[in-house]
């Protein structure tokens, strides 16, 4: 099996194993699509199980392959989660800007994540369906990115949204962003349905993955085994708290080939 | 949590409970050749696994579908090697000797609702139907049974007219009256313009969304005529009275209706003579109690009761498929009042499908059997060597599926696969449109209920297109993948963490089917799609056929088109198939054939302990020629069999 050691190989490629965790409806599948293939379903059917995929994201100096688990989020099956996040590398904990007990689940997950799974995973709390509160008066933060074609969102509203049942939005931006930066998560306000910032939260993580956890390909059949857990215990000096801005400061020049 | 824990032990166990199974099986036949007598796909199954389960369900008094015994086990999807083709080959009775032709009672029909329309069957017709289907909770059919009559004659005329003469023919049957146009303008079903007929239009909208009344409820009027003009309806409701499923409209729109039916329900539960069934005018009411569950079934597309309560049973199987059964007691023992939509969250859609399959009509759920793709013999064997050969140690069963239908399957000897839920499987990959568009692979927790519905099997899936070249799995996988001209693999584990594993079989199997050209040959063969009639039978008069290898549990068919044009067309078609179903199965001889012509459509429908054939002719079809096309399909059958039915599969 290719090794993180393997000399000289020009860019080194690695496999980086992503999780996808949050309330149904939320937008995760959505951001995968997004992700993977570029596209967006407005009648996106419900995922049934979990759904496996993965997508190469090109840095400078490095290829890391994500191997993305998305789960359906039905509670049922909340039992199988840790079959999910065990051994993964990364997360992205995704909630509804338009929902605001979305982000209770998505706190619920965060919290799961960092009791249970490997200590150094890098967890990204990403707000989806950004494009639906586009005319609301108060935007993004500085948890916005690049905002690619995004107007509305670039004010620097500081007014809490949630609660206002005027408003689309129900979670502000602002609340989030501070819960994100209590907890180290990457934080993002992502629409899978106009694409805005999708790119940059797996950009964000793949910068994020510290070297030394990343490995080669996944092989086949050991790649189930429990030989990552070990990956990333002491780096929590990686868990500074690298924001979104940083995270995608590159911009999409370095970001994933897709 | 521990929920799942539990449930993830209770497979385990569950193994145990399996072999036993097994061991039953092994013995004479039982699941092979005795295909279920009752029409029911899934019921046997069902009234198998609950001898598995623990705790049974309380007792329900049992269908005995018109009068015939139930026959347990006998649904099971065994590819057994020596069950199937020496017996066929024993058989020499190919001929449709006349001396057997039994002319089909007009009476029989009439145990149809009138009309599948509705609105214009004759007062004296639904009376009698109501009076009959009270009866029928009793005696479990045998009533229908009394009117029948059939005799066997040497000339059996032509258009088989009542031997009882008291049922005119061409009010006998929705689907008689279906392909019979011009008597009944009013009908639905008849109108020989099929793109402007009513029926049509009906159909074209079955599936619409019905939208959602409005916060002053200035739209109630119109969603609810929309939800009215629906042909069938399907509700879940628990025991209490809640709603759980329903297939047209929210909520709010069929609380008032879902009151109704729990009244009706718990009125006849309540006096210890549970509500089977009723119609009001064209319009059939089937219940299915099970357990802490009321289904009900809502059709104006004249269908039989049991092939009602079939699709219910199959409706419910679903659910136990989300939840197992032990899971679901233990929600509604400790609290009765228990909202099960939460729990089934995201099984609306596999319901949806299920339901919307039975509202097209199936030959796979009419026959409870199921189509393979055609392959030479020794493709198949190719493929199954190299099913074997990469086969995952915790591999429970292995398919291929390419177009809905099956290519090869790998089990252990001892575990058959159940009809019922290779359907729940072939549902929800072929229907629910989530896992075909995802566009990787899938790792899906289910419950198989035929098989034991006490646990969770993990399912591993994933797709290919077989519109172009080789692919080397999910990473070239075209976003945009065709619609029917997929081709999947499924294999199935009890072991949740198999995932990778499971991964691992499908590259190897997929390498090796590339290299070794079948790959290839399963693509093109996709990509052929069914002959059409003519093509397999040159200058037939036959339009279409189903043949059922009963000892194989498998069906083919030719091409619907170019006559069964569109929905409605079909439909139409499969509702004829439905009546010669029906009354086929409501008799007890063994070698049975039923000829029946009307205004559009002559047909044939001939049954053995080996097969059942039904096909159809335009009206001008005489018997002989029906005979004549009937027995040359036999023939081909006897040919192609090892190419169009899976024989045997792969076992180890
Ligand atoms: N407007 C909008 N709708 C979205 C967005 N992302 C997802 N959706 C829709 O939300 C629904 C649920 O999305 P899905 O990806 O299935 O959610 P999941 O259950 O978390 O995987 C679908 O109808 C999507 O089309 C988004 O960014 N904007
Ligand atoms: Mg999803």
């Amino acid at each position: 099996m290719a090794d993180s050691s393997q000399p000289s190989a020009p860019k080194p490629s690695s496999s980086v194993k992503l999780v996808l965790l949050g309330e149904a409806a939320v937008g995760k599948s959505s951001l995968v699509l997004r992700f993977v293939n570029n596209d967006f379903q407005p009648n996106k059917e419900p995922t049934i199980g979990a759904a496996f995929l993965t997508q190469k994201c090109q840095l400078p100096t490095r290829t890391i392959k994500f191997e993305i688990w998305d789960t359906a989020g039905q509670e049922r099956f909340a039992s199988l989660a840790p079959m999910y996040y065990r051994n993964a590398q990364s997360a992205l904990v995704v909630y509804d800007v338009t929902k605001a007990s979305s982000l209770v689940k998505a706190k619920h997950w965060v919290a799961e994540l960092q009791r249970q799974a490997s200590p150094g995973i890098v967890i990204a709390l990403v707000g989806n369906k950004l494009d639906l509160c586009e005319d609301d008066a108060e935007g993004g933060d500085e948890g916005e990115g690049e905002g690619q074609g995004e107007e509305a969102g670039e004010e620097a509203g500081e007014g809490k949204g949630e609660g206002d049942d005027g408003k689309v939005r129900k979670v502000s931006a602002k609340d989030a962003k501070s819960y994100a930066d209590d907890e180290h998560l990457l934080f993002f306000e992502t629409s899978a349905k106009t694409g805005h910032n999708v790119n940059d939260v797996f950009t964000a993580i793949a910068n994020k993955i510290p070297e030394a956890s990343l490995k080669g390909p996944r092989g086949g059949a050991t790649a189930g085994g429990g030989t990552q857990a070990a990956i990333s215990a002491g780096q929590d000096s990686s868990r500074v708290n690298l924001n979104a801005r940083q995270g995608a400061e590159g911009g999409p020049k370095e970001g994933c080939a897709c | 949590m521990s929920d799942d824990q539990s449930a993830g032990a209770d497979i385990q166990k569950s193994s145990d409970n399996v072999s036993a199974t097994g061991g039953e099986e092994t013995q004479p036949q039982a699941g092979s050749v005795n295909t279920p007598k009752h029409d029911g796909q899934d019921v046997g199954g069902l009234e198998r696994s609950q001898e598995l389960t623990p705790p049974p369900l309380p007792p329900r008094p049992r269908l005995e579908v018109n009068g015939r015994p139930p026959t347990t086990g006998a649904g099971s999807f065994r590819l057994s090697k020596r069950a199937s083709r020496p017996q066929l080959l024993s058989q020499a009775t190919t001929a449709v000797s006349l001396a057997d032709v039994h002319t089909q009672s007009r009476a029989d029909f009439s145990s149809n609702p009138s009309s599948p329309a509705s609105r214009i069957v004759s007062r004296k017709h639904s009376l009698s139907h109501f009076g009959k289907f009270r009866g029928n909770s009793d005696s479990g059919g045998d009533d229908s049974a009394s009117l029948r009559s059939y005799a066997p004659t040497l000339d059996a005329r032509l258009d088989g007219e009542s031997l009882l003469g008291d049922v005119p023919e061409q009010e006998a049957t929705p689907a008689w009256r279906a392909l019979s146009a011009q008597l009944e303008h009013d009908d639905p079903f008849d109108n020989v313009l099929p793109d402007l007929d009513l029926f049509s239009l009906q159909m074209q909208h079955e599936f619409d969304e019905v939208c959602a009344v409005d916060a002053e409820g200035t739209n109630e009027e119109q969603t609810l005529g929309t939800w009215k003009a629906k042909l069938k309806h399907f509700f879940i409701l628990s025991a209490s009275g809640k709603p759980i499923y329903s297939r047209h409209g929210d909520d709010q729109l069929i609380s008032h209706y879902i009151g109704v039916a729990q009244t009706i329900v718990s009125f006849y539960q309540g006096a210890d003579d549970p509500l089977r069934s009723f119609t009001a005018g064209g319009t059939r009411f089937v219940m299915l109690s099970k357990g802490p569950l009321n289904l009900v079934a809502v059709s104006r597309l004249g269908e039989s009761e049991a092939q009602l309560r079939t699709q219910l049973e199959s409706l419910y199987m679903q659910i136990l498929s989300t939840l197992t059964l032990p899971s679901m007691e233990k929600m509604f023992s400790a609290r009765p009042s228990t909202d099960l939509r939460r729990p089934l969250e995201g099984t609306d859609v596999l319901l949806d499908g299920l339901a919307d399959g039975f509202t097209r009509g199936s030959p796979s759920t009419l026959l409870s059997a199921l189509e393979c793709l055609r392959l030479r013999k020794t493709h198949r064997q190719t493929i199954n060597d190299t099913l074997l050969k990469v086969r995952a140690p915790n591999l429970l069963y292995g398919l291929i599926v390419a177009a809905g239908r099956l290519v090869s399957v790998v089990r252990p000897k001892k575990h058959s696969l159940h009809p019922g839920d290779l359907h729940l499987i072939f549902n929800m990959l072929f229907e629910a449109g989530s896992i075909k568009a995802g566009g990787g692979e899938n790792w899906i927790p289910l419950c198989l209920p035929g098989f034991n519905n006490t646990g969770y099997l993990y399912m591993y899936v994933s797709f290919f297109s077989t519109s172009e070249g080789p692919t080397n799995g999910s990473d070239e996988r075209p976003s945009s993948a065709g619609e029917d001209d997929e081709l999947a693999v499924v294999l199935i584990s009890p072991n949740k963490e198999g995932f990778y594993e499971l991964r691992k079989m499908r590259d190897e199997l997929v390498e090796q089917l590339q290299d070794n050209g079948c790959m290839n040959v399963i693509k093109t063969a996709v990509r052929k799609r069914h002959a059409a009639c003519s093509d397999i039978i040159p200058g037939t008069a036959l339009r279409h056929f189903l043949y059922k290898s009963r000892g194989n549990v498998q069906f083919t068919m030719p091409s619907f088109e170019p006559y069964y044009h569109g929905l409605a067309a079909r439909r139409k078609l499969m509702n004829l198939y439905s009546s010669m179903h029906e009354s086929i199965h409501l008799k007890t001889a063994h070698l049975k054939v039923q000829h029946c012509t009307a205004q559009d459509a002559a047909a044939l429908a001939w049954e053995t302990p080996l097969f059942e054939l039904y096909c159809v002719a335009g009206p001008q079809a005489t018997k002989a020629s029906l005979a004549h096309g009937a027995n040359r399909i036999v023939q081909w059958i006897r040919r192609e069999e090892e190419r169009v039915f899976i024989i045997g599969g792969a076992v180890f």
